[in-house]
Parts: structure tokens; C-alpha cells; sequence
């Protein structure tokens, strides 16, 4: 119904709803518009399909004299009063039958569940028999009760009415409690068994896309050492990122967006690229902005000079935020370079490093020596935010 | 280091749920120590710390019905000699830190080479702690200097926050640097250098500040 007006499901049954309340028209207008607006998939409403199902009129119309015949017979044995709830019950289930012939999927799913406690009560086990002769005792006799009591305080005061509502109540809830109770249950032991399903299918889905593209790699290439431990590496790295960090591998907008996750990036790309480890600690963290990526970008470059000319097998990357400052600290234990054997032509430390650093406010220095590796300290003031203490 | 203690009689256990990494620090440590047991997860770890006291425990830090920090807790004051490293791929850093507080003397990550993994061992023996780039980066992180201006003043002021020195030797070695670089690095002994790690070890552990337990459970939160 929500489909064919264009409205929310649960919006259009709250309206109904409170139309019910307000009066009782809701409920006849929520009926009519079952009957005569087709339900998702269902080629007519039905209303129509009930007009059209001639064996089904058929039959109620020829069950219409029958119940004539028999509401005759029961007025002349005197039980006369047995016609008042003898019509309505007699209608409804008539149209019981109708919705029931023509009816979706659905609907006949819904109607099962209102029948279903009579049936359950039907076919319960031996052991629970006992126990059900004992609810229904306790069920009819307080329905007796209290039907007893609001067919007799109908000149009473407004508590005995109450009495009686009450312990119809009970009856109910006495009777068809356990099964309600077994329902919910039911469904949500189906809901979580949903869930878990899910949860399986996603990681299987992941450790296919991952893990076990990696471990094929690995067999193919089982012949080259280095290849091996860095592809296992790269796994490791994004397994982790993603056990621990919740981060999708391959999903690198969200990696870089700030310090800790351009470090990850470069880690990435520097061990991908040059086959060499790097070892990043990060202390901290805060989004990248455009101070933050000049000193990213250093740091990287800083990385790559180390893992291309250092001849070191692992490089140090650690990453630190503080409130007044973000530094960066890129070491190896290369070979180490002298500063003044470097060609005025090869611009990498003084351009990508030391300018970068120095257009952004921030500062590079470089310590190294022949033999003894090399280290690039970064560092760049962070842009003091109102309210911050000086 | 500790030179005084001969590193072919450290008695060592081996607690990792996962065979392949028994087998390589099988392999990485085998001829240098004396490898008295193995065990894949916590029962079999206590009984066998309790039965055999070694002198160290290699301690995964995730195990299959538990953690290594239960492992250290139920072990208890049972075996007396018995130091606690963690090595671990895991990351988390409230694990780990949840390891270190249980009482293990150090962190490494399972990459680790053989020869340094000996040399941690040797240095966890010795009553020494072992504090990996990682850890000091844990560290640093869950000792990060913003309390805030509204935090209660901690009942124990000298747990509470690291000094100035030691918060400079926990960067070095997050930085990459070795005890010995870092003692070189700021004209200061290697013992010294070892006394400020133990220090932090000691803060980390018997500390019962908020701000830790604030900080693991932002990580959780994360």
C-alpha cells in the first residue's frame, strides 16, 4: 500500500493508526484500501480477485441459507440470543475464506499466525500435555469469570467492568502466553543466525580477496625471498589495518586523511616500491591539513632517499602530534652520505626537503655521516586554534 | 645487557597458540637458550610456567581462550624467578599495554631478528625492560601530554606523568635508536638509559590513573 502512495510503510500505518484511534474510520479506510489497491507484485487488489473467484461466492452463498436454517432452529429451541455474535462470527468467516482463497502469499502467512496457537495447542508434545491442561483450566475459568462478571455488572460501578476486562486478559495471556513467548523467541534466534551468516559471508569474502590472493602470489613467486617477505609484509600491514583499525584495505582516501594514515600510506608505497621494511611508530594523531601534507610529503621523500641510496634493509619512520608542534623523524642505518660530496644538481634534499619545509613554516635538518646512516628531522608548528592556550 | 648473566643457561618457554611461530623462534633462538617448554594457550602455559619456572616466558599477547596478560596474572607470585616478554604481531595497543600492566617486562613484534630477540631475552632475565620502537610509541601515545585542564589531580603524582628525560629516551627508541645510541645520543650511560626505561615499566604497571583506562577505552571506541 506504502508503494503505490509513494509514502514511508511505517509512515502510513502510523496514520492509519491514529485515525483508528481518533474514531474507527481508520480501520475501515486501512480495510477498503487493502481491498481495492494491489499489494507489491499482485497484478490486481483483492478486492477484485475476491469478486472474481465465483467458486468462492459460490460457496459462500450457499453456506448463507444453511446458517439461516440453523439460526431458525436455534431461535425455536429458545437460545434466540445465540443470532447477536452468530451474524458477525458467521461474516467473518466468510471473509475469512475469501482472503484466504485470494489472498497473497503474505496475508495467508499473517492469517496462519492468528490460527496457529489453536493448532499448536492441538499437537503439543506428551510431556507438556499436563502442563497445558493446567493453563487451560486456568484459562477458561478465569475467561468464565470474567465474561461472568461483565454480562452481570452491566448496572454496576465502573471498577466491576474493569474486573472482568482484567481477567479476560489473564485467560489470554494464560493461555497463549508460552506461545507467544516461543515466537519471539524464534525470531530472534533467526535474526541472529542472520546476522552471523553475514558476518561469515563478508569475512570469507575479505580473506578471498586478500589473504589468499596473497598467499597465491607468494607460491608463484616462492622462488624470490624478497619478494615473498614483502608481499607478506603488505599483507600483514593491511590485515591489521583492518582487524584493528577497521580500515578496508585499498581504501585510501580515509588512510590519508591524516597523519597516522599518511604515514600507513607511505609505509605502503615506499616497501611496494623499494623492497625495503619501514618501521613506523606514530604517536598521536590529527587530520592532514596543508602544513601537515608538505611535511607529510618530506617524510616520504626523506623515506624513499633512504630506502634507494642507504642500502639499510629497514628504515625508521616514527610520526609524533603535539598540541604545539608535529614532527617527523625518517632514520636508516645506511651507509650515511657527506652533505658537501652531494652535486649542486641533485636537488632532492634541498628542494623536496628542506624547501618544502621551509615554505610551510616548518624546519628540516638532516644528520648524517659516512658510515654512520642518516637521520631527517622534520618538524612544523601546528596552526593555534582559538581558544588555545598560548 | 647484562653481560654477567651466561646466556646459554636462560631457561625459556614458549607461549603462542600458532605452531609456525614456535617454529621460527624455535629456529631464531634455538642454540642460544635453553628451551624448556611449549604451549598454545592459557592452562597449559600456567601449569607449565608453574612446573618448570623458567627464567623467561615469551608471551603471545592474544591466545586462543584468553590473553597473555591472564597468563601472567594467574601465574601470580607461583614462580617467583619467572619474567613475563611479549612478542606479538598484534597490534592493538591496549592489549599490549594490558600485558605490560598484567607484569611482562618488555614488547616485541614476532618480526623481530633472531639475534635481537636473544638479546631481549637476555635483557628481560637480567630484570631489565625491553621496550620495542612500537611500544615506546604505545607508550608516548597513552601518556600523551594533554590531561586537560578540568583532570583531577592523580593520588600519586610521580606515576601519573612521565619526566621530561624519560618522555625524551621513549622517543628515541621510537625513533629506531638502541639503548646504546640512546645513550650516546644524550651523553648518558646505558644503565641510565635502562634505569628510565624500568622506570616507565614501573609507572606503566603499578599506576592507577584515569587517564590509562581513558585512553584504552577511546582506542576501543575508535
Amino acid at each position: 500500500m506504502a508503494a503505490k502512495t509513494g509514502f514511508d510503510v511505517t509512515s502510513v500505518r502510523v496514520a492509519f493508526a491514529l485515525a483508528s484511534l481518533a474514531s474507527g474510520i481508520g480501520v475501515a479506510a486501512y480495510a477498503v484500501a487493502w481491498l481495492v489497491i494491489p499489494a507489491e507484485g499482485q497484478a490486481q487488489p483483492i478486492g477484485r480477485s475476491a469478486l472474481m473467484d465465483k467458486r468462492g461466492l459460490a460457496l459462500t452463498g450457499g453456506l448463507l441459507p444453511v446458517l439461516g436454517v440453523l439460526l431458525l432452529l436455534a431461535s425455536a429451541l429458545g437460545a434466540g440470543w445465540l443470532g447477536a455474535p452468530a451474524w458477525p462470527a458467521a461474516v467473518t468467516s466468510g471473509c475469512l475464506v475469501m482472503i484466504w482463497r485470494n489472498g497473497t502469499g503474505a496475508d495467508r502467512d499473517a492469517l496462519r499466525r492468528v490460527v496457529q496457537p489453536i493448532a499448536a495447542a492441538a499437537n503439543v508434545g506428551a510431556g507438556s500435555r499436563r502442563s497445558l491442561l493446567w493453563r487451560t483450566a486456568a484459562g477458561v475459568v478465569a475467561a468464565v469469570a470474567g465474561v461472568a462478571i461483565l454480562a452481570s455488572g452491566r448496572h454496576r460501578p465502573i471498577a466491576v467492568p474493569l474486573v472482568g476486562v482484567a481477567l479476560v486478559l489473564a485467560a489470554l495471556v494464560v493461555l497463549l502466553g508460552p506461545w507467544w513467548l516461543r515466537v519471539a523467541r524464534e525470531l530472534m534466534v533467526e535474526r541472529q543466525a542472520r546476522i552471523r551468516a553475514e558476518e561469515r559471508a563478508e569475512i570469507a569474502a575479505r580473506v578471498h580477496d586478500s589473504v589468499l590472493q596473497t598467499l597465491a602470489l607468494i607460491q608463484r613467486s616462492a622462488a624470490d625471498p624478497a619478494r615473498v617477505a614483502q608481499l607478506a609484509r603488505a599483507q600483514e600491514r593491511e590485515l591489521r589495518a583492518w582487524l584493528f583499525e577497521g580500515r578496508s584495505p585499498g581504501d585510501v582516501r580515509a588512510r590519508s586523511a591524516t597523519v597516522a594514515g599518511a604515514v600507513a600510506v607511505i609505509q605502503a608505497e615506499v616497501e611496494r616500491e623499494h623492497g625495503v621494511v619501514v618501521d613506523t611508530v606514530v604517536v598521536g594523531d590529527a587530520p592532514l591539513t596543508s602544513g601537515l601534507e608538505a611535511l607529510m610529503a618530506a617524510a616520504r621523500e626523506a623515506t624513499v632517499n633512504a630506502a634507494r641510496w642507504s642500502g639499510a634493509p629497514s628504515v625508521s619512520l616514527f610520526a609524533e602530534v603535539e598540541p604545539q608542534r608535529v614532527s617527523a623523524f625518517v632514520r636508516d642505518r645506511g651507509c650515511g652520505f657527506d652533505r658537501r660530496a652531494v652535486g649542486a644538481d641533485r636537488r632532492g634534499i634541498s628542494e623536496s626537503i628542506e624547501g618544502r619545509m621551509a615554505r610551510c613554516g616548518g624546519r628540516a635538518s638532516i644528520r648524517s655521516a659516512p658510515g654512520e646512516g642518516t637521520e631527517v628531522e622534520l618538524t612544523v608548528a601546528t596552526a593555534s586554534r582559538v581558544g588555545d592556550a598560548p | 645487557m647484562t653481560p654477567q648473566t651466561p646466556a646459554g643457561a636462560l631457561r625459556v618457554l614458549l607461549v603462542d597458540d600458532h605452531e609456525l611461530m614456535r617454529a621460527g623462534v624455535r629456529a631464531g633462538l634455538g642454540e642460544h637458550v635453553d628451551l624448556v617448554g611449549e604451549a598454545d594457550d592459557v592452562g597449559p602455559a600456567v601449569e607449565l610456567v608453574v612446573e618448570r619456572r623458567p627464567d623467561v616466558v615469551l608471551l603471545d599477547v592474544h591466545l586462543p581462550s584468553g590473553s597473555g596478560a591472564d597468563v601472567v596474572r594467574l601465574v601470580g607470585d607461583r614462580s617467583p624467578g619467572t619474567r613475563f616478554l611479549a612478542l606479538s604481531v598484534s597490534d592493538a595497543p591496549e592489549d599490549v599495554i594490558a600485558v605490560i600492566r598484567a607484569g611482562a617486562r618488555g614488547y616485541v613484534t614476532k618480526a623481530i631478528s633472531g639475534p635481537d630477540l636473544h638479546d631481549a631475552v637476555v635483557r628481560v632475565a637480567g630484570g631489565d625492560a625491553v621496550f620495542s620502537p612500537r611500544l615506546a610509541g604505545f607508550v608516548l601515545d597513552a601518556y600523551a601530554a594533554d590531561p586537560g585542564p578540568s583532570s583531577p589531580p592523580p593520588d600519586q603524582p610521580g606515576l601519573d606523568a612521565l619526566s621530561p628525560r624519560e618522555r625524551e629516551v621513549l622517543r628515541l627508541i621510537a625513533r629506531g635508536y638502541t639503548y646504546k645510541e640512546v645513550a650516546r645520543e644524550l651523553a648518558i650511560s646505558v644503565k641510565t638509559v635502562e634505569s628510565h626505561v624500568s622506570a616507565v615499566l614501573r609507572k606503566l604497571q603499578l599506576s592507577t590513573r584515569h587517564q590509562l583506562s581513558r585512553w584504552a577505552a577511546e582506542r576501543r571506541l575508535a
